[in-house]
């Protein structure tokens, strides 16, 4: 008990690192969401099928293994290339290595972008057809339709899925852990390396996590409460 | 005004129109009946390319549509339609519904889009609902805002497809008073609809469907009194 109180402090600040890198990876991956989303909706055959492999990709392989491509995979990919570079053309060398913060946006981004996509592609989808075709036969694009009238309706429905993502992401960043990214339960595994106390933190990390996600959950709730009028 | 040429439409192996010529002059009421899935709602939906022909040829305006070279967004400014359904954006109150396309499609000031809008609504007679998002509105209600949305445009044909089939009964009237009001003042217009007293009233023409064909044709007062064709006689029997 002793233990786990004075730990609170060193653990709460992974937690703010959790929860900033959550923040960031929904909210860019909402941006890649959408752009993928809308891609897997295209008429336009290849626009659909990179859409497919991106969403294919990033689904279908655990999140684990997509942090350390992204952190020991692509840098050293990037720094073969560039020691051709300095042989054939005798540039200086600059990159060492990608910041692992940078690494853990990246690999959470493109892997919360691509479950968000599918969030995405249902909310449009469950939009009424009548409502594209009353768009249209007003002479809008398909652009226009798009953006007037089927975004701003399937936004209010993928409230409740985004708020899952973003619970599930929040939790899913403790694999950051294995790149040695100090958010929350890598702060717990050190704090355990150095105490042999492991029932008493990692409890204490499970009771954060938790807090986190049920107070998040409640506030989706209320959202989507008050998003309802006017559906 | 509209002229339609050996329209077929297929969904799959499935013939919905067999081969439609219709010609409709400026100004006329073209009522269209039949019994359900005779292809009358394909066949309003392929004049303003919504389901898009398998063979034949629609000129509306003078504008082929079935040429892939036309800008089918254009023509569709000029032909408004209105669905069974409403199809009013839930998202936007009853004035931003009939604003929205003059606002982003004919780029209209938003003072004159609201003016628009207003004089819309007073002509359907819905001048206090501006501000009410259509949950809150009648069926009735609602599909007079969708007829001043698409009025809004200024279109110069008007297409109803069954536009009071999803209604309560007793505000089938207010609807149909407004397209009656329309059609006196000499909009053209392509109805499809099970409203016979409607048909025989303000129709100038009746086009009996059945099978994907037109199979009788003329004034309502011929095909209500004198029908020729044996599917339009068990037809009206069956619904008069």
């Amino acid at each position: 008990m002793q233990i786990a109180i004075h730990s609170l402090p060193v653990l709460l600040l992974g937690a703010g690192k959790t929860l900033e890198i959550t923040a960031l990876a929904v909210s860019i991956g909402c941006i890649l969401g959408l752009i993928g989303g809308l891609s897997r909706l295209s008429k336009n055959r290849l626009l659909r099928f990179l859409g497919t492999c991106y969403v294919d990709f990033f689904r279908g392989t655990p999140l684990l293994v997509q942090i350390v491509i992204v952190y020991f995979g692509i840098p050293q990919v990037m720094r073969s290339f560039q020691d051709y570079l300095v042989y054939a053309y005798g540039i200086t060398p600059f990159f060492d290595n990608i910041p692992i913060f940078v690494a853990a946006v990246i690999s959470c981004s493109l892997n919360s972008g691509a479950y968000i996509a599918e969030i995405f592609r249902a909310g449009v989808q469950s939009i009424e057809k009548g409502q594209t075709e009353a768009a249209r036969s007003l002479g809008m694009t398909n652009a226009q339709a798009m953006r007037y009238v089927i975004l701003p309706q399937a936004f209010k429905r993928v409230i409740p899925p985004l708020g899952n993502e973003f619970i599930a992401m929040m939790k899913d960043t403790s694999l950051l852990s294995v790149i040695g990214f100090e958010e929350l339960f890598r702060r717990g595994q050190l704090i355990v390396g150095a105490t042999y106390q492991a029932f008493a933190i990692y409890l204490s990390v499970a009771f954060i996590y938790l807090v986190m996600t049920l107070s998040f959950s409640r506030l989706v709730d209320y959202l989507e409460r008050r998003l309802k009028t006017g559906d | 005004m509209i002229k339609v040429t050996n329209l077929h439409k297929h969904f799959g192996r499935l013939e919905v129109l067999r081969g439609i010529d219709c010609r409709i002059a400026p100004q006329e009421v073209v009522v269209v009946i039949g019994p359900s899935g005779s292809g009358k709602s394909t066949f309003l939906r392929c004049l303003n390319l919504l389901e898009e022909p398998t063979a034949g040829e629609v000129v509306v305006d003078g504008v082929c549509l079935t040429d892939p070279k036309t800008n089918i967004n254009e023509i569709r400014q000029e032909v408004g339609m209105v669905f069974q359904r409403f199809n009013l954006f839930p998202h936007k109150t009853a004035l931003e519904n009939i604003t929205l396309a003059p606002l982003r499609v004919r780029r209209m000031s938003r003072a004159q889009a609201r003016e628009v809008a207003y004089n819309l609504l007073a002509k359907v007679g819905l001048s206090d609902k501006a501000d009410v998002y259509p949950d809150q509105l009648s069926g009735g209600q609602q599909q007079r805002v969708a007829i001043a949305r698409a009025l809004a445009m200024r279109p110069k044909i008007m297409l109803f497809d069954e536009p009071t089939s999803a209604l309560d009964p007793e505000m089938v009237g207010e609807v149909l008073a407004v397209m009656k009001d329309l059609a006196r003042e000499g909009m053209t217009m392509v109805v499809v609809t099970h409203e016979m007293g409607f048909a025989r009233e303000v129709g100038d023409r009746v086009l009996f469907m059945d099978e994907g064909k037109i199979l009788e044709e003329g004034a309502p007062g011929q095909i209500f009194s004198r029908p020729g064709n044996e599917r339009l006689q068990s037809f009206l029997s069956k619904i008069l």
